[in-house]
């Protein structure tokens, strides 16, 4: 566990940071990764239909079964627990699909990719856009302070915005806000220093067609006189189930360093349940997810194999992983400089650069 | 001007592979496809200062190790984001089982 004196961060990507990284040479940085023979990493990175198409039939046939119960048992409160199940699948689901489709590796066909990738942005409400390219400066500069769009817990930290994160209250109101701006043609001046010129009608472009949804599911709920179209589609079912990609999100980075050159230092991987880790495709195993970012989510269980005597041990579960994070996070609230410290084994490469 | 440079035994890359190439300061990549042949591009993506060798090849797609920037290696073209700029290529032969590329 390390004490940094550092405070008073600023975390926007156009701010006094974003300059202190640069000059600091952190920005577009030589990472550190752990060594992979070539045909290993190879054989790891291969791309195949099979498991996605798998996955997304039942992660259909899922929405399907929870959403058509809850619909058929509205307003009783039988319906309740169908819809809870249907707003994890909604709200929290959505977030492995749009990054590992964002990524390009979860199906070979380029495609299928794209289309659950549009399915889940829409539903998550992160627009495809701009999500592709700050996740994009996310892989290339991860948890640089000034330079990752994708920091979830800035410090010092605001305890209260932690909570609203897992009722999805500050993304979807940041969500909404940018829906209207994009939509009219506008970009902030952090997503300029990330989205290139010839991407943006694209954002604009689907900013529009999504408010024309969002207005054609609300003028149905109208119509209808029935609150039932708008707890399943839109800001609510991404709001009332968000709450478990939050809390596996929040593992990823939760308490780790912030502007260094290794993985093994400011992420995270944590073993989880098959159910958790079918809604999370498999990004429990997140400093893999990092250091390789072109293996399949299928994947990663073997990378792990492959590299796990180089890594700090894994947390056992999640509870063991908020045994530490929570603890963490309420200290960098009174001290912004800490940070926790993953203990590398004994025998693994010593850490890049600190 | 041609300025034909030996890199490596025909056998040193296998088929749907790619292999990177340090001469004077510039980096490459050389690639052999499933059917064997063989084609060269600058060694960096076009997106980031990213080498393209530690990527994967697919067909005659090379496909960058960090963003998941897909190019036609044999033309150089960019497929799409996060890449917008296409690759410079250049021409290889094969002679005597050594591969050669002209770097210009």
């Amino acid at each position: 566990m390390t004490t940094n004196p550092t405070t008073n961060r600023d975390y926007s990507l156009v701010g006094r940071d974003a300059e202190h990284a640069l000059a600091l040479g952190l920005a577009n940085a030589k990472w550190y990764k752990c060594d992979v023979p070539r045909p290993v990493l190879k054989s790891l990175m291969q791309r195949t239909d099979g498991p996605a198409i798998r996955d997304t039939a039942i992660w259909i046939a899922s929405f399907l079964a929870t959403g058509g119960l809850a619909a058929y048992l509205y307003p009783g409160w039988w319906s309740v627990p169908f819809f809870l199940a249907y707003g994890v699948l909604y709200g929290s689901s959505t977030d492995s699909r749009w990054h590992e489709c964002g990524h390009g590796t979860a199906f070979k066909t380029l495609w299928m990719n794209d289309a659950v990738y549009h399915v889940a942005c829409f539903m998550i409400m992160r627009e495809p856009t701009i999500w592709r390219w700050s996740h994009t400066r996310h892989h290339t500069d991860t948890i640089i302070v000034g330079r990752d769009p994708e920091i979830a817990i800035m410090r010092p930290t605001v305890i209260l915005r932690v909570i609203g994160l897992f009722f999805a209250i500050p993304q979807t109101w940041g969500a909404i806000k940018k829906l209207v701006m994009h939509a009219g043609g506008k970009l902030d001046a952090e997503e300029l220093t990330f989205v290139p010129e010839m991407e943006r009608w694209r954002v604009f472009l689907v900013a529009r067609i999504w408010i024309a949804i969002h207005l054609a599911v609300i003028a149905l709920a109208l119509y209808l006189g029935s609150w039932l179209p708008v707890l399943l589609v839109g800001p609510l079912p991404a709001m009332y189930g968000a709450w478990l990609h939050v809390l596996t999100g929040l593992t990823q980075h939760g308490g780790l360093a912030e502007d260094v050159l290794d993985h093994r230092l400011n992420s995270r991987t944590v073993l989880m349940n098959p159910v958790v880790r079918f809604l999370y495709w498999n990004m429990n195993y997140h400093v893999e997810h990092h250091m390789f970012p072109m293996v399949p989510y299928h994947a990663l269980p073997k990378l792990h194999e492959a590299i796990k005597a180089d890594l700090p041990p894994p947390a056992p579960s999640i509870f063991a992983a908020y045994r530490e994070i929570i603890p963490a996070v309420l200290r960098q609230a009174r001290e912004p400089g800490y940070h926790l410290t993953p203990k590398l084994p004994a025998h693994a490469t010593p850490v890049a650069a600190e | 001007m041609t300025n034909w440079i030996d890199v490596c035994n025909a056998s040193d890359i296998a088929a749907e592979d790619v292999l990177r190439f340090d001469k004077d300061g510039r980096t490459f990549a050389l690639y052999r496809s499933p059917d064997s042949k063989y084609y060269a591009t600058d060694g960096l993506c076009t997106h980031e200062h990213v080498h393209l060798a530690d990527g994967l090849v697919m067909d005659h797609i090379i496909e960058c190790p960090m963003h998941n920037g897909r190019f036609d290696y044999r033309t150089g073209e960019a497929k799409g984001a996060p890449v917008c700029v296409n690759l410079k290529t250049y021409p290889v032969k094969v002679e005597a089982g050594r591969v050669f590329i002209d770097a210009g």
